[in-house]
């Protein structure tokens, strides 16, 4: 142990006179590191931005074997159905289509969801709030926008007029939704939006406040038994991890694809950094072999090197992509509901975590080779060597 | 002994270090290859075929339909040759994890304006004859093992049965393939006709979009305004562009995540690429002796930099060979892979050519300092270092 560490700490001592070459590794594993945690940080902000307009006691109702809003429809009659039904506290019917708006940042058109609501919707969803200006008001052409939606997508400030649907809108204000998917909406009244979109009394959706969570399975059954609907209840949780799986596992495993193709160039950059390091040592390895040092003190003092300057690598990255990135605002059209999904990225303290633990992976891989080579070293040969 | 010699017998004087910084350079060259790819479907800059083909699609939203009669207006327009209505059907095949584009189209139409899918004329004349056919892409009949004769269930989420069911069933009377490898035929198609008489009536009579033929391509923008202005007071006004623009708006919907993913490449191949230099750098100026020797034995100081600069220049191309070489060997692969996702997958000769001039450009600047430092290295100081 002694051993070990007295090794250890003469290695590092003299690490400053070799800071090129360390740097090769920091440097290396920062990149991969930096790249894997800036790529799930997208995937987790996407995913926390559609689950976070999750609530256990909401639900939606859907068409029966529709996969999102923009393909489901429902009449007015089945609306009066369901909220009859017990445990159905608020129901808010709504209508969920898509415009064109273009994006701030390009001027190319987007699929920007534009849902039309009553006044029930504001009730379901208590987290809605008014930042900016007020609500539309029922039978008026006026728009109230998310405020993600306001940033991402080009004419929706506060007092502006844009034309949808051959009529003219005016955005009367900002909301904001506890960064959920919310944001990135455009509401309206539902009969105006109904009519402009030529819906007639077509709903798309409705949502559900539940007199208590643990009704949704109840409710769902009734309205699955009731053979007057074509309707099938889904609670928030499972329909939003349904809409966010598949984009942000796409996103998840390119960036674990790409950073493993990277880690594999970090660690031959890494394994030559230290197989160059134990070669302009090798005098001074042997000579602590001839010492009487023992072999595992040398490998483990070198591997001890390549783990602490991984390491420093790993915060690094994790450290930059942080400062870059952490909370940067994107917005992507997400398969799921063909319709546009602004979200931060969300660098979380688990994937720092991952990113280190790949650091360390890294810089053990490109230390135990160069490590056992040190400890192989012939002390006679290494000696006369010089 | 000739300078390549020299050069090639350098290379392998550390055939450790040689040998994993190549590998670290072909790591970043396939990165590099295959991101310069993703990101190109990612933008829609890859050209597809259709250099003759016109999108005609409502203005404001994809969600709204545009009525059949448009196709007799739109044909009337001087320069269209040929028009084909699709629709969005959507639909379930056993899973929703099984997705493939669904279309109802007029056949003899579709496969004259898409040209690149190939079909047998006696799969096209009975397609055309039987109403509740349906062909599909080679691709899909393998992914799902389908046979000629198959009825193929959809369970259809935007387009029920006028009768309320909302299970369709297609003849499958054969398949397609596809002349683009860079664009498989994952597509189903079944017949326009058995759609808009079988379906609810909200969806009759209608289409999603058109895509046209021209016989005047150079006219395309022309042509694109005239049809529009046909329509821009009417219900159902449209928009216009030839599919190459059309592509290109919808990537651009994806926006920034493809910006943020170069961005991400960039820094990724550029921190490798200083990796190198820096190990290379560091294995020239150990042979900062060997040189002295060289200079010793007469050879100019021209000749000696070339040599080191030769020596950087081939690590980095064969490392760019290599890697590219990897890239290109399996794109075919990865392209049946991606293609459901990024659209078109293909390394480009053109990425192929930017990558060897980057690795040029590369090589001659890890090069340029050592070479330097030989070019004015004196013997004598040189000597007495070693």
């Amino acid at each position: 142990m002694g051993q070990i560490l007295e090794i250890t700490l003469m290695n590092l001592r003299n690490l400053v006179s070799r800071l090129g070459s360390s740097l090769v590794i920091v440097v290396g594993i920062a990149g991969v590191v930096a790249v894997l945690v800036g790529l799930l940080a997208m995937a987790a902000g996407f995913r926390a931005a559609l689950q976070s307009a999750s609530v256990p006691e909401r639900a939606i109702v859907l068409r029966d074997q529709s996969n999102g809003e923009l393909s489901s429809g429902m009449s007015n009659v089945e609306y009066n159905i369901v909220s009859q039904f017990e445990g159905v506290a608020v129901l808010s019917p709504e209508l969920y289509v898509v415009a064109d708006i273009p994006k701030m940042d390009t001027g190319t058109p987007a699929n920007v969801v534009l849902r039309g609501v009553g006044p029930d919707a504001f009730v379901v969803r208590p987290e809605i709030e008014v930042i900016k200006g007020r609500r539309f008001e029922p039978g008026r052409n006026e728009l109230l926008v998310g405020q993600l939606a306001a940033v991402e997508f080009a004419g929706l400030e506060v007092g502006a007029e844009i034309e949808l649907k051959s009529s003219r809108w005016r955005i009367v204000g900002h909301f904001a939704a506890n960064g959920s998917a919310y944001e990135s909406e455009v509401w309206a009244d539902l009969p105006v939006a109904q009519s402009a979109f030529n819906r007639g009394g077509a709903l798309s959706s409705m949502r559900v406040l539940l007199e208590q969570p643990s009704l949704a399975a109840s409710v769902a059954e009734a309205i699955k038994a009731d053979p007057r609907l074509d309707l099938a209840l889904t609670t928030e949780d499972q329909f939003y991890a349904e809409q966010s799986e598949g984009l942000s596992s796409l996103i998840t495993s390119f960036g674990y694809a790409v950073a493993t193709i990277m880690a594999i160039g970090a660690v031959f950059a890494a394994l030559n950094t230290m197989y160059t390091a134990v070669s302009t040592r090798s005098v001074e390895i042997a000579t602590l072999r001839a010492l009487g040092f023992g072999a595992l003190p040398v490998v483990i003092s070198v591997l001890i090197e390549a783990l602490l300057l991984a390491f420093l690598g790993g915060a690094l990255g994790g450290l930059v992509v942080w400062l870059l990135f952490d909370g940067y605002t994107a917005s992507t059209l997400n398969n799921a509901s063909f319709s546009q999904v602004a979200f931060d990225f969300a660098v979380t303290p688990q994937l720092l975590q991952t990113g280190l633990v790949w650091a360390l992976v890294l810089g053990a891989i490109g230390g135990l080779l160069p490590a056992l080579r040190a400890a192989r070293l012939p002390i006679f040969d290494a000696l006369r060597g010089e | 002994m000739s300078a390549a010699r020299l050069v090639w017998a350098n290379l392998f004087r550390k055939r450790t270090r040689s040998i994993l910084t190549v590998l670290s350079v072909a790591i970043a060259f396939l990165l590099f290859a295959l991101l310069q790819a993703i990101g190109a479907a990612f933008d829609g800059g890859v050209s597809l075929q259709g250099v003759d083909r016109l999108i005609v699609s409502p203005k404001y939203s994809i969600v709204d339909p545009l009525p059949v009669r448009q196709r007799e207006q739109i044909l009337a327009v001087d320069g269209v040759e040929a028009i084909v209505g699709q629709n969005w059907f959507g639909g379930i095949y056993q899973d929703r994890r099984n997705f493939f584009p669904k279309y109802p189209v007029r056949p003899r139409p579709f496969f004259d304006i898409y040209g690149e899918f190939e079909i047998e004329p006696d799969v096209l004349e009975r397609f055309a004859r039987i109403r509740t056919a349906a062909v599909a892409g080679d691709v899909l009949m393998q992914r799902y093992g389908w046979q000629v004769g198959d009825i193929i269930p959809i369970t259809a989420d935007i387009w029920p049965k006028a009768d309320g069911t909302r299970l369709w069933e297609f003849e499958l009377v054969g398949s397609f393939t596809s002349q683009d490898e860079r664009q498989p035929a994952q597509l189903f198609l079944f017949r326009y006709e058995y759609f808009t008489e079988a379906v609810a009536s909200y969806g009759k009579d209608q289409v999603g979009w058109w895509t046209l033929r021209l016989d005047q391509p150079d006219r395309a923008a022309e042509i694109a305004s005239e049809i529009d202005a046909l329509f821009e007071n009417s219900q159902t006004p449209t928009r216009s562009a030839t599919e190459d623009e059309f592509q290109r708006q919808f990537a651009k919907q994806l926006g920034n995540i493809s910006l943020i993913v170069r961005v991400i490449m960039g820094a990724v191949f550029f921190t490798i690429i200083l990796l190198t230099a820096n190990t290379m750098g560091q294995g020239l100026r150990e042979r900062i002796p060997d040189l002295a020797v060289l200079k010793t034995l007469g050879f100019g100081d021209a000749w000696v930099s070339g040599i080191v600069l030769l020596e950087a220049l081939l690590l980095v191309l064969l490392g760019a060979a290599l890697g590219m070489g990897v890239a290109y060997a399996l794109q075919g692969a990865l392209a049946a892979g991606l293609a459901q996702i990024v659209g078109v997958f293909e390394i480009t000769s053109a990425t192929i050519a930017i990558g060897f001039g980057l690795a040029v450009a590369i090589g001659l600047l890890i090069g340029a300092l050592p070479a330097r430092t030989a070019h004015r290295l004196t013997i004598v100081e040189a000597l007495r270092r070693g």
